[in-house]
């Protein structure tokens, strides 16, 4: 029989000759990724270990996103401390206005590369399979493993295909693809698993598009949101990727513990409703529900492509007197990009918030946080009971069109109708 | 290592890491601080029943979400010593091994626990006992002993260097 894709980079990256699921082995990485919250902890245990260096300076790079700009005193100062940290390792520091969110500008700035092991202290980590490489999210601890030794635990994960068929149509994305992912298997159907995504559909994806279904893999229980390396991925990182890599894709007959169809051609708009993101329906179900704040852009949706969506809805209107909007370019290259293509303009005359690239809101941090009974539409990947704010705030989870449409008619309302 | 700890009975699937340990209290670093938060989106009252030695029963997929850490850091300082699951969300598991918080996926256990019953573990004889009956802990990856037993990662680690898993 022969080996999934993930089988194979595990048996590139561990000391054994053969590989199944459930094996435990400790898996070499090719590079380390932590932040302002899992990087300051993970410095702590590595000195409980007693290890002064990081194994190879040259392979980790710190991405300082979540409390930032810092929210108060506590937060800036393990900001200061990372820093502090990486300028006496000479680690690789996105520092705040240089960067963004961590998993965007690894991936716009060519670090992840087909076929090699990305490990994250942040569970989105997951979002670097859209490029083709295992990248999975991990602890403090297991971090503090990486910069140590550049390996940890890692029991392999079994395999689930999605065979993505026909294209997408007018108002929906990638957000679409993987909420219809997780609305069949369930938040929990993804356990010991990756979701590896193939077929015509899966290859008529963009990057962006890619980067949404991937990013919310991890809502599915997944470890990993695997799209093999295709020629839409050797484009991408034509005079982007840091290094040479060699594409890996599952064998035919490989250990596959269970399939599923989606019909781009058959797929609408979808939401998830709180306080879960396997909360799936379709969008038609919940229009009329009025909104108080549309928040647009972090990890999974905080692309090119989504300001675009979100600015075809807003462009020439204003935001409902009822509702705020806030919008988070993903990285400051983004950031300049919609700059110049004037989707800033759109933002701040239809009286959105435009800011600076940040975790933000997202994960309750700051930056736009939701008051009792609040309802927002999000292009986030999260909407758990308070996630966004207070406990009975709730957050119904969309694509970018949905999102600027829900801005613009203070509702959830189908983009079309706008 | 043997474990006798008295059952705090936690009811739901999917309870994810924001609930156990909300967003706002990520930039807190020391456990003791961590404690006055955990389970701040779920239930607060709960923290008031953790102390000497608890076993946490739980439901399916428990942890899900995200990475941070603090879920299990704050539970080992209120005195959890072992969480059972009917199972776990992966990056949760993985934290409260790397931290010797003993997770056990048994889901008869889980199902036949109860509030202040007494829940003992015996590691190395592979067993649990609940109520008098008796269940074999099956299919637990050796690493995954170790490292409990250890005390943790940090601990395994300096028993194994560099790091390595025998096969």
């Amino acid at each position: 029989m022969g080996y999934t894709a993930t089988e194979k980079i595990v048996l590139d990256h561990a000391d054994v000759d053969d590989v199944a699921p459930g094996d435990v082995v400790m898996l070499r990485c090719d590079l380390v990724l932590t932040n302002d919250i899992s990087g300051p902890m993970a410095i702590k245990t590595l000195e409980r270990m007693g290890v002064e260096r990081v194994f190879d300076p040259t392979k980790v790079v710190v991405v300082p996103d979540h409390f930032v700009p810092a929210k108060d005193v506590r937060s800036a100062g393990l900001q200061r401390r990372l820093k502090d940290w990486c300028d006496a390792q000479g680690v690789v520091l996105y520092d705040q206005g240089r960067g963004g969110i961590e998993h965007a500008v690894l991936v716009e700035d060519g670090w992840v590369l087909p076929g090699t092991v990305i490990a994250g202290g942040d569970s989105h980590t997951c979002t670097h399979g859209a490029l083709g490489a295992f990248g999975t999210g991990l602890g403090s601890i297991d971090i503090a493993s990486c910069l140590a030794y550049g390996q940890f635990w890692q029991a392999v994960p079994g395999t689930i295909q999605v065979e993505l068929s026909g294209r997408l149509g007018p108002f929906t994305s990638g957000k679409d693809v993987i909420l219809a992912v997780i609305g069949e298997i369930g938040v929990a159907g993804g356990n010991d698993h990756v979701l590896e995504f193939v077929g015509e559909g899966a290859a008529a994806l963009t990057i962006d598009e890619r980067l949404a279904v991937a990013n919310m893999a991890v809502e599915a229980g997944s470890e990993n949101g695997l799209f093999p390396a295709d020629q839409t991925t050797t484009a991408y990182l034509e005079g982007r990727g840091r290094a040479g890599w060699t594409p890996v894709a599952s064998d035919g007959d490989a250990g596959v513990a269970h399939r599923l169809t989606v019909d781009l051609d058959r797929l609408a708009p979808l939401v998830a409703k709180p306080w879960s993101p396997g909360n799936i329906a379709p969008l038609a179900d919940v229009v009329g529900t009025p909104v108080d704040q549309v928040y647009i852009g972090n990890c999974s949706n905080g692309t090119i492509t989504d300001l675009r969506q979100a600015a075809s809805m807003l462009a020439g209107r204003k935001v409902n007197s009822r509702t705020r909007a806030i919008v988070v370019p993903a990285t400051q290259r983004i950031y300049a990009q919609a700059l110049a293509e004037g989707l800033l303009d759109v933002f701040v005359e239809a009286g959105a918030m435009v800011s600076t690239p940040t975790c933000g809101a997202c994960f309750g941090g700051s930056n736009g946080i939701l008051a009792e009974d609040e309802v927002a539409v999000a292009n986030t990947n999260r909407n758990f009971r308070g996630r966004m704010g207070a406990p009975t705030s709730g957050i119904y989870l969309a694509n970018s069109y949905v999102a600027g449409a829900a801005a613009v008619a203070g509702e959830i309302v189908d983009p079309g109708s706008l | 290592m043997i474990v006798d700890a008295r059952i705090v009975r936690i009811h739901g699937d999917d309870i994810d890491t924001d609930v156990l340990y909300p967003g706002p209290f990520l930039d807190i670093e020391d456990p003791e601080l961590m404690k006055n938060h955990l389970f701040e989106g779920l239930d607060p009252a709960l923290r008031d029943r953790l102390g000497g030695d608890t076993a946490l029963v739980v439901d399916s997929n428990f942890g899900s979400g995200s990475s941070r850490e603090h879920v299990p850091r704050a539970m080992k300082a209120s005195g959890v010593k072992c969480v059972v699951a009917r199972s776990f969300a992966r990056i949760f598991y993985r934290n409260c091994i790397n931290l010797g918080l003993l997770a056990l996926a048994l889901p008869e256990v889980s199902e036949a626990a109860e509030d202040d019953q007494t829940l003992s573990i015996d590691l190395e004889r592979r067993i649990v006992t609940l109520d008098g009956v008796v269940t074999p802990l099956r299919g637990l990856h050796p690493f995954i002993v170790e490292a409990v037993a250890a005390g943790g990662f940090v601990e395994w680690s300096r028993a194994h260097p560099p790091a390595r898993i025998a096969r």
